[in-house]
């Protein structure tokens, strides 16, 4: 009896880890990896950041795209800004409140300079900023800007007819 | 003649629709810098061409509360120190709506220039027009001008360092090379650098 409740616990407990979104630290070279990838997938980046106000308040609507898209090949990830030593304290705590289950990168490269050219020429550094691109079917487009839920639902079906 | 009024109309047209994309018409280095009479805190109104006597100026789109202006506010005051000296002085401008953030209240302004004893000006862009005019897209955003006979011109557009999170880490004060390459004749060797920031929070 003694084992069975143990390993109820340990499967509870399991279950618990599994649900929560852990992100990965990442550093500029991971992310032009994803942003040179070849394949046929439309990846959707949004750059934000747990201190971003308007960023945090759209954050919902990317964790809507999923169900919008099922049938498609669409891959949403959350490139937060936050610094690395604030992803215990800060990212990690809104991911678990909001209930996002997006894959999340936490993108450790502070020389902003260094890499934002790098996404997009035309991004001037403000965020909240979306890169949508299929790389198969040469698309790339930047967006310095906020999305309510239908435009960035338009946008992307834009993208993907 | 009813070409010349269709002409008229096109041009208005052109311009309306301009006004309403803050970011489409951005300065570029080289350009001439629009001039502003813009309120400071101390409720004085304070002109670009007042700095006409000056080598340049300073303008630094920052606000209240975003935290990367924050983080920057004790290295801006220290960077003015030195820079009025040389001839570039500071003039900060705050431009969010402060229907959207209201800590970027002009009231709220004054309250945080008083608090961390800002050493410059901190003037308010109550209609934005100013930063619309600039093409800032965030805070800071930093443009660096230089004083001609005929008015400014921008020389720097970019960020004021490469660091944010830790001044003793910074590898390049990029304002700073800019005005130290000014002053020797040189052309400047980074005019445009980029940062990530907080979006300017534009009137809906």
């Amino acid at each position: 009896m003694y084992k069975v409740a143990l390993l109820l616990m340990c499967l509870l407990r399991y279950g618990d880890v599994s649900s929560q979104n852990q992100p990965k630290v990442i550093k500029w070279s991971e992310l032009e990896n994803i942003i040179n990838i070849d394949n046929d997938t439309t990846y959707v980046l949004n750059f934000w950041a747990t201190w971003c106000k308007p960023c945090i308040k759209k954050i919902p609507y990317f964790e809507n795209l999923k169900s919008e898209f099922s049938t498609q090949k669409l891959e949403v990830i959350l490139i937060s800004l936050d610094f690395s030593d604030d992803l215990e304290k800060k990212v990690v705590p809104f991911l678990v409140e909001n209930h996002i289950k997006n894959r999340v990168l936490l993108l450790d490269e502070l020389n902003y300079d260094s890499w934002i050219n790098k996404v997009d020429s035309g991004w001037q550094g403000s965020i909240p900023a979306t890169f949508i691109f299929n790389n198969k079917k040469y698309i790339k487009k930047f967006y310095e800007r906020e999305f309510d839920q239908q435009q960035l639902i338009t946008t992307i079906k834009k993208i993907l007819s | 003649m009813k070409n010349f009024f269709l002409l008229i109309l096109f041009t208005m047209s052109a311009i309306i629709t301009n006004a309403s994309t803050p970011s489409e018409q951005a300065l570029s280095v080289g350009d001439k810098a629009p001039d502003f009479e813009l309120t400071n805190v101390d409720g004085k109104l304070i002109a670009l061409n007042d700095y006409s006597n000056e080598k340049g100026v300073i303008v630094i789109f920052t606000c209240n509360q975003c935290p990367f202006s924050k983080a920057y506010e004790d290295r801006i005051i220290d960077m003015n120190k030195l820079s009025s000296k040389q001839g570039y002085p500071v003039v900060a401008i705050n431009p969010n709506d402060k229907d959207r953030v209201p800590e970027d209240s002009f009231e709220n302004m004054k309250i945080r220039s008083e608090e961390r004893g800002f050493n410059f000006p901190y003037l308010y862009d109550a209609d934005q027009s100013v930063a619309t005019s600039y093409g800032a897209s965030r805070t800071p955003h930093v443009f660096l001008l230089t004083s001609e006979k005929s008015g400014f011109r921008v020389a720097y557009i970019g960020a004021i360092d490469d660091n944010v999170k830790d001044t003793a880490a910074v590898t390049e004060k990029y304002v700073e090379n800019a005005i130290k390459d000014l002053e020797a004749g040189k052309p400047i060797k980074k005019p445009n650098t980029k940062a990530i920031g907080c979006t300017i929070k534009w009137k809906s």
